[in-house]
This record gives C-alpha cells, sequence and structure tokens, in this order.
C-alpha cells in the first residue's frame, strides 16, 4: 500500500532541529513563569468542580421533583467532565507537580474514572505519549478495535465500527479501563494472563466504589427518588463519557494527522519527536469556557509538544506554535468540535471498508509559504 | 476518646465512600483549609516585630495540635510563587499557650525567611507540621545549667525558658545564658531576657559582636568558669557550634554538649558531581557518576525501578528524597529538600543521595 507523504517531507535534518530548539525555548519560558497565578488558577478549579459535585448531588437529592432532577443532572455532568479532563487528566500528568503541593501531585491524585491513576499513567502518559501515532507501538490509534488510518490492516469486524463507536462513546470511561488492561496482549502471548487478572482485581476493587456511589449510597439517600437518581446519575456519567470521547477522538483521528512507522523511532532527535507530535494532533477551536471543558485538550498540539506544562497556559502558546508551524509550512489542524469530529466519524465509516489509502484520502496540505530568513516575531 | 475515636473513625470511613475518590477531609480543606487533618493549616492572627530582621509569628490552629515540648521545632508551609516551600521553625511559645509562635529571623538572599518575616500579613494561611526535635531539657531538669546562643539561635532556648520561667522558676536560679549578636538592639529577645535575670536568678550575658568580636570557646570559659561542670545546650551560626563541640570533645564531656543545627554540615562534594544513592525502598545502593541519571545507575546495580518514558515526561519513575540533594541534569539546578519528588530519569546525584524508590 503506497505510503502517505509527510507534510514534513520538505525540511531539512537542520531545520527541524532548529524547530525543536524554537520549542524548547518556548518550554523553558513558561516553566520559568510558572507562579502564583497558575495555583490560584488550578485552586479555583478544583473549589468550581466540587462545588458543582456537592450542588449537583444535593440537587438530585429531590430528583422526583422535575426540575430538580434537570439542575442536578446538569450540575453532575459538568462536575464529572471537570473532575476528568481539566484535573484528572492533566494533574496525572504531573502538569502541577512542580507547586510540590502534596494534594494536588501525579503521585497521590486518585480520579472519578474507572481506570485506577496508576494504570492509566502507564497507557496513557508513557504508551501513548512516548509512541504517539506510530503504528503498533501507540495502542490509543484504534482503541486496539478501531481501524484509524489505512495502514492498518483490514478485517471484517471493523464494517460494525461506525456502530460499536457509538456504543464505545456512552461507556468511554469503561471501554478506557478494559483497554488498560491489555487483554490482546495475553491473547497473543505477549503478557501474562496472571498479570491481567491482577490487574483486573486492582480495577474491581475501584470500580466498585465508582458503583457503589452513583448507583447505590446516592440513590439511596434520595429515599423515595431512588430511580430517578439512579437515572440521573447515569446520565451525568453517559454525558461525560460521550463529551471526553469526542474531544479525544478530535485530538488524534481527523483528516490532516499523520500516523508513523515503527522505523521512525530509531534514533529519533528530540526535533524530529517535536515534529512528529505535531504532525500526529489536531485542535479544536473554541472560546475560554470551552477549552476548560475540554481539559484544554482542545490545545492537542500544545499538550503534546509539552504533555507536562499547565493546561491553562496551553492557550497563550498556542500562537506561538501556529507561527511555527506556518513559517517552516507544517500542517497546525484545527477547527470547530462539529466540523472535527465531523471528519472523524467520516473517516471510521470510510475505513470501515478495505481500502481507504491515500488517493482517497489525502487532504490538500496548507499552502505552504516559502520559509522566511528572519522568524516573524508575534507581539508579546 | 477510644470510644469516641472508633465511632469517628466509623463515621469518616462511612462518609469516605460517598467522597470517593475524594476524602471527607480534602472536601472539608476546600471549603476552610483549617479543616484539614491530612494538611493541617495554621493562620496568622498576631505579629510582632522583635527586631528589625527578626518577627515572630503568632499562628491558630483550628484543630487541637500535638503539643511540643519547649526546644521543639515544627515545619512551616508557605506559598511563595505558587510553590510550596517548607522550613523548620523552632517554636517559642510555651506548650501551654493557646496560640503557637515561631520567631524568623530574615537570611539575606534567604527564599523563605524574609518572606515570613517581612511579606506575611495577618490572615496569610500557612501550612503546619508536627513538631519534633531532641533540643530539649530532661526530666527530672538538671540542677546546673548553660546556654549559649547567638542570633536567632536564641529562638529554641527562649522557648525552653519561658517555659521553665512558667512551671519551675528554681530551675532559672543559677542558670546562666550567654547570647551574641551584633548591637544591643540586634538581640532578639534582648528585653524579656533582661527581665527575666531581673525577676530570676538568672545570670545574662549579652554580647555585643560588632564591639567585642566574635565569641571563642575561651571568651565563654572566661565569662562562665564552672562551664565544664554545666549541661549546656547551644545553637548558633555553624562556625560557634563547631568550635564549641570542639572545645567539649578536647576539654570537657561532649555528653554535656546538646546542639541544635540550623543549617546543615557543608555537603562533601561539589554540585552534579555524582555520588552514591541509596534506593532505600529496594535496598539497593548505586554509585551515580557524574551527569549519569539516578535511574541508569540503580538499574545497573540491578534495581527495578519505574520507568516510562525515560525523558522527564510521563512522571512514571518519581521517589521522594529522604536525605541529600540531586541535580536536575537538564538545568543544573539542584533540589535537596526532603520529601521533595524526584524524576529519577532526569536526576543526577549531588553528593550523597538516599531515594525512596
Ligand atoms: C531545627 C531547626 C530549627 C530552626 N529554627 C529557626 C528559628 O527558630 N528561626 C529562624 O529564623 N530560623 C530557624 N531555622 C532556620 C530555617 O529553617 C531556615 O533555614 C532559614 O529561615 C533560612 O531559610 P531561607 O529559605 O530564607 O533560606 P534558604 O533559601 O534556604 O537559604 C539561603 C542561604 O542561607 C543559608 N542559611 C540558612 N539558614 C541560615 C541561618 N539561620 N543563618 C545564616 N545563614 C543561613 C543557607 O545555608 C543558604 O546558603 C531552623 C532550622 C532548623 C534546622
Ligand atoms: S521515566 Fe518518565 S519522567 Fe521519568
Amino acid at each position: 500500500m503506497p505510503e502517505t507523504p509527510s507534510a514534513a517531507a520538505h525540511l531539512t535534518d537542520e531545520q527541524v532541529e532548529a524547530i525543536g530548539a524554537e520549542l524548547d525555548a518556548i518550554r523553558a519560558e513558561v516553566v520559568g513563569s510558572l507562579g502564583e497565578r497558575d495555583a490560584q488558577y488550578i485552586h479555583k478549579v478544583i473549589a468550581a468542580q466540587r462545588g458543582l459535585e456537592v450542588a449537583g448531588r444535593a440537587t438530585l437529592l429531590f430528583s422526583l421533583f422535575p426540575p430538580a432532577w434537570l439542575a442536578g443532572t446538569a450540575a453532575l455532568s459538568a462536575a464529572k467532565i471537570l473532575e476528568n479532563m481539566e484535573l484528572g487528566h492533566n494533574i496525572l500528568h504531573g502538569q502541577w507537580d512542580w507547586m510540590r503541593d502534596p494534594k494536588i501531585h501525579s503521585t497521590t491524585w486518585e480520579w472519578d474514572h474507572a481506570s485506577p491513576a496508576e494504570s492509566w499513567k502507564k497507557s496513557h502518559n508513557y504508551e501513548h505519549h512516548t509512541f504517539t501515532n506510530i503504528r503498533g507501538k501507540d495502542r490509543d490509534l484504534g482503541y486496539a478495535i478501531m481501524r484509524v488510518t489505512p495502514e492498518q490492516e483490514w478485517k471484517p469486524v471493523y464494517l460494525l465500527q461506525p456502530i460499536y463507536n457509538m456504543g464505545l462513546a456512552a461507556i468511554f470511561e469503561w471501554g478506557i479501563a478494559l483497554y488498560d488492561l491489555e487483554i490482546e496482549k495475553a491473547q497473543e502471548g505477549t503478557k501474562p494472563w496472571s498479570q491481567v487478572r491482577k490487574e483486573a482485581r486492582n480495577l474491581w476493587r475501584k470500580a466498585r466504589k465508582q458503583l457503589a456511589k452513583d448507583y447505590v449510597l446516592f440513590p439511596l439517600l434520595s429515599g423515595p427518588g431512588f430511580l430517578s437518581t439512579v437515572a440521573a446519575n447515569a446520565t451525568a456519567s453517559v454525558v461525560r463519557n460521550v463529551w471526553s470521547h469526542a474531544v479525544i477522538f478530535c485530538g488524534h483521528f481527523p483528516d490532516g494527522t499523520e500516523t508513523f512507522e515503527e522505523e521512525r523511532l530509531e534514533g529519533e532527535t528530540k526535533g524530529q519527536w517535536y515534529v512528529r507530535q505535531m504532525l500526529g494532533s489536531a485542535n479544536l477551536s473554541g472560546g475560554p469556557l470551552f477549552h476548560i471543558m475540554t481539559g484544554n485538550l482542545s490545545h492537542q498540539i500544545e499538550h503534546h509538544l509539552f504533555p507536562d506544562i499547565p493546561s491553562n497556559r496551553y492557550a497563550e502558546i498556542a500562537p506561538r506554535v501556529r507561527d511555527i508551524c506556518e513559517r517552516y509550512g507544517l500542517p497546525y489542524t484545527t477547527g470547530s468540535l462539529a466540523k472535527q469530529y465531523g471528519t472523524v466519524l467520516r473517516k471510521l465509516a470510510r475505513l470501515a471498508f478495505p481500502g481507504g489509502g491515500p488517493k482517497a484520502e489525502v487532504t490538500p496540505l496548507p499552502e505552504r509559504p516559502k520559509l522566511v530568513g528572519t522568524p516573524v516575531r508575534l507581539a508579546g | 476518646m477510644g470510644v469516641l475515636g472508633d465511632i469517628g473513625r466509623r463515621v469518616h470511613g462511612a462518609a469516605a465512600w460517598f467522597t470517593q475518590p475524594l476524602l471527607p477531609d480534602d472536601l472539608l480543606g476546600t471549603l476552610n483549609p483549617l479543616w484539614s487533618t491530612s494538611e493541617p493549616h495554621a493562620r496568622v492572627v498576631g505579629l510582632r516585630r522583635e527586631t528589625a530582621d527578626t518577627t515572630t509569628l503568632l499562628l491558630h490552629t483550628a484543630r487541637a495540635r500535638t503539643p511540643h515540648r519547649a526546644g521543639q521545632f515544627v515545619g512551616i508551609g508557605t506559598r511563595l510563587d505558587g510553590v510550596w516551600q517548607w522550613r523548620t521553625y523552632s517554636v517559642t511559645s510555651r506548650p501551654d499557650d493557646p496560640r503557637l509562635a515561631v520567631t524568623v529571623t530574615a537570611v539575606p538572599g534567604g527564599t523563605v525567611s524574609g518572606a515570613l518575616a517581612h511579606r506575611t500579613p495577618v490572615g496569610a494561611l500557612l501550612r503546619i507540621g508536627p513538631p519534633a526535635g531532641e533540643f530539649v531539657l530532661p526530666d527530672p531538669v538538671p540542677e546546673k545549667l548553660l546556654f549559649v546562643t547567638a542570633g536567632s539561635g536564641i529562638t529554641p532556648v527562649m522557648g525552653i525558658l519561658r517555659e521553665l520561667a512558667a512551671t519551675c522558676p528554681d530551675a532559672l536560679d543559677g542558670a546562666v545564658v550567654v547570647h551574641c549578636d551584633h548591637t544591643p538592639a540586634d538581640l532578639v529577645f534582648g528585653s524579656e531576657l533582661r527581665r527575666l535575670a531581673a525577676t530570676t536568678g538568672l545570670r545574662l550575658v549579652e554580647r555585643h559582636t560588632a564591639a567585642e568580636g566574635r565569641l571563642s570557646p575561651d571568651a565563654l570559659a572566661d565569662v562562665v568558669p564552672d562551664w565544664a561542670a554545666r549541661q549546656t545546650w547551644a545553637c548558633g551560626p555553624a562556625g560557634l557550634l563547631d568550635a564549641l563541640a570542639g572545645h567539649w570533645d578536647r576539654y570537657g564531656d561532649s555528653d554535656a554538649l546538646h546542639i541544635e543545627r540550623f543549617v546543615p554540615p557543608t555537603p562533601a562534594t561539589d554540585t552534579g558531581s555524582g555520588g552514591r544513592v541509596v534506593f532505600t525502598t529496594s535496598g539497593i545502593t548505586a554509585d551515580a557518576g557524574p551527569g549519569v541519571p539516578l535511574m541508569v545507575a540503580g538499574e545497573s546495580a540491578g534495581a527495578l525501578l519505574p520507568n516510562g518514558c525515560r525523558m522527564g515526561i510521563c512522571h512514571t519513575c518519581v521517589g521522594k528524597l529522604r536525605s541529600g540533594g540531586v541535580c536536575d541534569l537538564r538545568t543544573g539546578e539542584v533540589h535537596d529538600t526532603p520529601g521533595q519528588t524526584v524524576r529519577t530519569c532526569v536526576s543526577g546525584a549531588a553528593g550523597d543521595v538516599e531515594i525512596e524508590l
């Protein structure tokens, strides 16, 4: 199958290293300027999230009353989204470790998610962020059950992927938790079943508490409203799952993102690593509230370049990263959630069938401006 | 206490099912940090300027705190530029005082002391650790006491003197305090010490080093001829303490000298020089050469260490620093706060290190 030419094919080694140096400089500048303002930001988000959760749960004690059901479910959905996206995901990346606050630290944080923080840090922080978009190494490419790039070999089961993708969206948190067990590796014989069983026990220990809280304890507190609170909590979980699934699928699968051969890892320089992260990720455009509710994964490109820089800083470095892409003729894939999610769904539908190689797939690359001699400086 | 404590634990355990993955404590702490049991906080409720560079902070803690013994210290955490910084300060209040007091001298160029002494307003929130330390009087109190202090080294001794004055003033009869600073105005707690000397049998020797020079063990022997017959508690700059320790070793009974150091002895090796790494959990010791990540050194010595990206991104490889210093191999920055987490894949040894992994 012919390879899609890489959007970075025109860059010389020196240019790649120059990009790396520019990004290193941005990183150093941001890290050097972290301070009280950032600490206040994360404390505010934590307080808002806890406030929303307590308010939502309290309102749902009266879930028999329809307006209370609606308001409580909305508050709880927002709380769960904030908890997973802007707090859990980012804190577990170590973005806030610099504050040296044992309460807000990648080694102590546990989140409202079926997957225990420890296993998720391994599958996400390590495997996905180190091997981003490397076929055969980055298990997040298709989450072991979907064909998201034409280079993946087609199997008949993929015919159903547009349907089971919808199912996955609804139970996304459980999908991730099961996926972290890497059952397919045990089937291949590269991971002992005893290890899978041990991890499954850990998962169950955590998950049963989650289930008990949402589907037994709080509903019991609502008395006669037991069933309507169960429904409200289930709805909030599904809202959170569908939302995070949409945001996360828009991070690497829309048109314009590239995947890579395993050989690329051999002797990969820091500059090449940076370029791979930029080519493999895609952003979402929107306002400040939208960015917070996506956990700033709307700045997926910046997040992949600097996974441990606090998320509240991605928006301010985005124009500078975009400027680098423009100057070096690299794509900076971005668009609204509706547009990006549309291309993801279209791709999943197309790739459900065999083929789907470069011809059908190729998207016009953005116009490449000639490299300018002196870098254009953005204001500020 | 037993029954109540048991009930409390059960209520807490039940509440945790409703708050998980958080603890009830996390929600209480969000509402009011003073209510947190796992991260005890204190609020600054009063400030007393002692000298131009020394301030006493009076602290209110909402929860019953572990009582300290006179002469002990507590950890004080403060958020500076968003980063929690911890330092140790001797408690200058009495165990029975309603407010806990620490007295901080601003060290030129210091990160924390200047902020605490000059820029911490009433109402500020600090974190506070449990009391600790062995710089305390034994029970019964020895008959003949000598205290030798210089500068901010008076703080633990002031705690001891205040406690003695309140609970057993007889012990102060015949006790000697030798306290040094540049000028009479610089002498921390100068007027309180003079008052104490006037109202009890305590003898106070002030030494103003701007006029009289630094205190040497010989000068001390001149003003306190029976020094060797006394149990001595000393706290001050490293130079003074080293000289006293040498003197007691040679001419006295080194068991009779009790020392509190504010600054650790200078590390034997230079920054990033490499050193011996002890991984305390796995019980493995390795030699890390200059510029060699702790992780690599540990692995070549056979330690099974958590690791992921091996380039400082994933935070899989962190361990807690128990003692010594590490050098960030990317920036050259040295970290040596015990309890701090360290990414072993991008940290080298700055001298000997113990790390919990
Ligand atoms: C058991 C114990 C009890 C202590 N009790 C008190 C107390 O009651 N009151 C008090 O003011 N301090 C006390 N200290 C010292 C205090 O913990 C800090 O070290 C001090 O406040 C300086 O902190 P910093 O962040 O300003 O300086 P840092 O930024 O940590 O250090 C800056 C430089 O100053 C040096 N330095 C640190 N402390 C001193 C000092 N005391 N004199 C001269 N140079 C120093 C350091 O070696 C370093 O080179 C105590 C220390 C210990 C270990
Ligand atoms: S192994 Fe990833 S930060 Fe150390």
